[in-house]
């Protein structure tokens, strides 16, 4: 039974400690995953924030996303870990790109998706264009951007467990050894926990985003968001982001 | 590298098995879609319909979501009991995101069809289930497909990652590679990926032209 | 013939839409349920095709219970227009139209052709056929919202406020092809309104509902303006009641005079009373005020524009508006082509309804 294989390993002792142990391999895998999202966010929210104030590049911008959301990570990390020769650093830079678009695509969609009629009313109280964007649109941007927020946080976790492959520390470790030496306890162990990260990262960042949102919004949200959702997913953009939950997120996953 | 690539390519063994994996590439990213959709447009008819149901259903699927691929894989047999190294295991894990993708879309198209609309099939005679078939359905097909667009690419780039538990279609030729130290396998499988997403992209957009004509009309009031 | 025998609903909340109601809709008739908001008259239709269905008392279609039929079945028997017309965006017109021939079994082909005569009878053109809902007017969709009614040809129609949400001219024209159509076929038809012009306008009969869901009153509408039951009536049949009534009343008697005439191109010289100039066919182009002059000849151009006119034949209100709309006193009245016929005063129509209000004490 793996299950009770699982429970063995996992509550054998001397899994929990040292260098290979649960908390060190948890603590490698957040401190990945909080690194690259904070890198990733450095990059996109100030570009997001740029092609959805301007409306410059857009169609690059979606255009790029939905290749991202189709390059197979397995694929992709091999190829860096080899073109760069080895080591953990070209990874982890792997990371951040995949975490680049869903955060990009989150933050562009929500300055795009302020209602207009709330632009126009700001414009016509004299706001400068500097004031629109940092007192209105990034304030009314932020469900939307949060959401991108997320799906890059999940997509990162993800892909950090499948560049275990290559070398990577992080939980992908016990689930890609454990396949090696087929001890199965191990690997569904490996995967639980990789699940349970998942979940709660993405219920940490809900608690942000709830911080975040101007309460406002988040009055609205129970009628709104649900409209929103439905005429964003026909248009390719909404392919990209994500409205509170992940399931239109654009990111790629692994 | 080129002539490396063109070295790999040249051998007919070679482009045989990658003739397999595509194919298997191709299975195991879109049976899961069609079962998907199959088991999504229930539960979004479910939750439309029922307002405590919808809550938790949601709820469910947008943890469902968030697990990671790599983990569900191996998780599946834990649940269902199959062989740990199972096809079996990517097909269902990826129906399980298709669908956890697909739910609430097609909860929010559903409750999108306008009451009057409803109001007039109910007063015309529609029973309800043919009604669902005849009119709520066909009005949640463009956002039915568009969620279908974004499983189907997602789903073949997930498929890859199966390769780590042994069946991965072109994910094989990731592994292949990363264990030769040889890129050309890795490059070609990287491309055959977007190729594939692309092809079936289009498929897709193309059926949903073809199922939804009247969204293409011009809405323009004539007196 | 509909009835209603002490029917009440009464909801979940517990709010009484419809108290007690006894009403009787004969075969053959328009009948408006008017009453302001949350009066229970779109409840009280809604029970006759079991979209809500009554909490006590009968509803009866032709003398059959509608609760003896399974709701699909009755509905099928039943024509129903809604306010935003209800139309499936999914289908083409025609198909839209179709769409209760084919619940009935009927082959695509038949359905379809009987789709197509009735846009005739609407009035649309063969050519919508094709298109989708969305490409129509809200007019339009209307029409196509009534051909589909219609195309079973059911007994009975139920229409529920369908003429609302379009502009009020288009309104107009609709509530005139409904009653063309109804003269050609004589369907048993329940229309809501909140608007009490339309249901005076079209209703043989017209039913008030107050507040409550209780009938306040239900009666022809001439009656209605003229004696209304109580003061709830009256103040929803509003403050120009009393004018308003003169739709109701015949204009027969009122004796026509001659004015002098001219047409457009003729040469007039000064003249000391008003003119009426007239086109090539007789219709009345404007007026020529009293002591204007004309520099050669009469041009379309120096013409004081008319007022209403008054077609003979039609009610007195009409006649009276012609009258005091006109720039000279004089109300042109014009046969049914629109020709020329005479003019009146306000003085005689007032004289002719002091005279009926006479004989009728």
């Amino acid at each position: 039974m793996i299950f009770a294989d699982m429970v063995t390993w996992l509550t054998d002792p001397s899994h929990w400690t040292g260098p290979g142990g649960v908390p060190a391999r948890v603590a490698e895998h957040l401190l990945y995953c909080v690194l690259a999202v904070l890198a990733a966010g450095l990059v996109g929210v100030p570009l997001g924030m740029f092609v959805g104030h301007t409306g410059r590049g857009s169609v690059l911008l979606v255009g790029a996303s939905n290749v991202l959301r189709a390059l197979p990570t397995l694929g992709l990390v091999s190829i860096l870990y080899l073109i760069a020769g080895g080591g953990t650093v070209p990874v982890l830079l792997g990371l951040v790109v995949l975490a680049i678009p869903p955060i990009l695509a989150g933050t562009y969609a929500g300055l795009q998706d302020v209602d207009r009629s709330v632009v126009d009313a700001a414009k016509g109280m004299g706001m400068t264009g500097r004031q629109l964007l940092w007192r209105v649109e990034l304030p009314n941007s932020m469900p939307l951007l949060m959401g991108g927020v997320r799906s890059s946080m999940l997509q990162v976790v993800a892909t950090a467990g499948v560049a275990a492959f290559v070398g990577l520390g992080g939980l992908g470790r016990p689930l890609l050894d454990g396949l090696r030496v087929l001890d199965y306890g191990q690997v569904v162990s490996g995967a639980v926990l990789i699940a349970l990260l998942a979940v709660l990262l993405d219920l940490v960042l809900a608690g942000a985003q709830k911080l975040v949102v101007p309460r406002g919004l988040r009055l609205i949200a129970g009628t709104a968001g649900r409209r929103r959702t439905q005429r964003r997913v026909e248009e390719p953009v909404q392919e990209l982001v994500t409205t509170g939950g992940q399931q239109e997120t654009g990111g790629t996953r692994a | 590298m080129f002539s490396d690539l063109g070295k790999y390519l040249s051998d007919a063994g070679t482009r045989a098995d990658i003739g397999t994996d595509l194919v298997d590439h191709i299975y195991l990213s879109l049976l899961p879609l069609v079962f998907g959709v199959v088991v999504a447009v229930p539960l979004g008819w479910v939750a439309h319909r029922f307002g405590r149901a919808r809550g938790a259903l949601l709820g469910v699927m947008n943890i469902v979501y968030t697990v990671p691929s790599i983990a569900l894989f191996v998780i599946i047999p834990v649940l269902i009991g199959s062989q740990i190294l199972s096809p079996v295991n990517v097909i269902v894990a990826l129906t399980i995101y298709t669908t956890a993708l697909l739910v609430r879309p097609i909860t929010d198209a559903l409750d999108a069809v306008p009451a009057h609309v409803i109001a007039a099939a109910t007063a015309m005679g529609f029973r309800q289930w043919r009604r669902f078939l005849a009119v709520e359905l066909p009005l949640s097909i463009p956002v039915l497909a568009a969620g279908m667009r974004v499983g189907s690419v997602s789903n073949i780039s997930l498929v890859s990652v199966g390769a780590l538990i042994g069946t991965g279609g072109l994910g094989g030729l990731f592994t292949d590679g990363f264990s030769r130290r040889y890129l050309p396998p890795i490059i070609v499988g990287i491309t055959l990926t977007l190729v594939l997403a692309l092809v079936v992209d289009l498929l897709l957009v193309a059926l949903r032209r073809a199922l939804t004509p009247w969204t293409r009309v011009q809405g323009v009031a004539v007196q | 013939m509909i009835e209603f025998r002490a029917v009440t609903k009464r909801f979940d909340d517990g709010t009484v839409a419809v108290n007690h109601l006894d009403l009787t809709v004969d075969a053959g008739t328009i009948t408006v349920f008017v009453g302001p908001s949350g009066c229970g008259k779109t409840t009280s239709l809604r029970m006759v095709n079991r979209m809500i269905d009554a909490t006590s008392g009968t509803i009866l279609v032709d003398g059959k219970d509608v609760r003896s039929a399974d709701p699909p079945t009755l509905r099928r028997g039943i024509g129903y227009v809604i306010q935003q017309a209800g139309l499936f965006p999914h289908r083409t017109v025609l198909d839209n139209v179709a769409t209760v021939p084919l619940l009935f079994g009927w082959t695509r082909r038949k359905a379809r052709s009987r789709a197509a005569e009735l846009l005739e009878l609407v009035g649309l053109p063969a050519s919508l056929g094709k298109r989708y809902p969305v490409q129509l007017s809200g007019g339009q969709q209307q029409r196509v919202g009534v051909a589909r009614a219609l195309a079973a040809d059911p007994p009975v129609l139920l229409m529920d406020e369908p003429f609302s949400a379009v502009d009020p001219v288009v309104r107009e024209g609709l509530q005139d092809e409904l009653l063309r159509l109804q003269a050609e076929l004589d369907k048993t038809i329940v229309f809501v309104t909140h608007d009490i012009d339309e249901a005076v306008r079209i209703g043989e009969k017209v039913a008030v509902f107050r507040q409550g869901g209780v009938l306040a009153q239900y009666a022809p509408p001439a009656e209605l303006l003229a004696r209304p039951a109580d003061d709830f009536v009256a103040h929803f049949v509003g403050k120009d009641r009393g004018y308003r009534a003169l739709s109701f009343v015949d204009a027969s008697g009122v004796e026509i005079r001659e004015v002098a005439t001219a047409s457009i191109g003729d040469a007039v010289s000064q003249a000391s009373d008003w003119r009426l100039v007239l086109d090539d066919g007789r219709q009345p182009r404007g007026w020529l005020p009293a002591g204007s002059t004309v520099d050669g000849q009469v041009t379309e151009d120096g013409l004081e524009p008319g007022g209403s006119l008054y077609t003979l034949g039609t009610p007195v209100r009409g006649a009276l508006d012609a009258a005091l709309s006109s720039p000279s006193g004089l109300g042109v009245v014009v046969d049914e082509e629109g020709r020329y016929a005479g003019v009146l005063t306000a003085r005689q129509v007032l004289d002719l309804i002091e005279a009926q209000r006479g004989s009728r004490r």
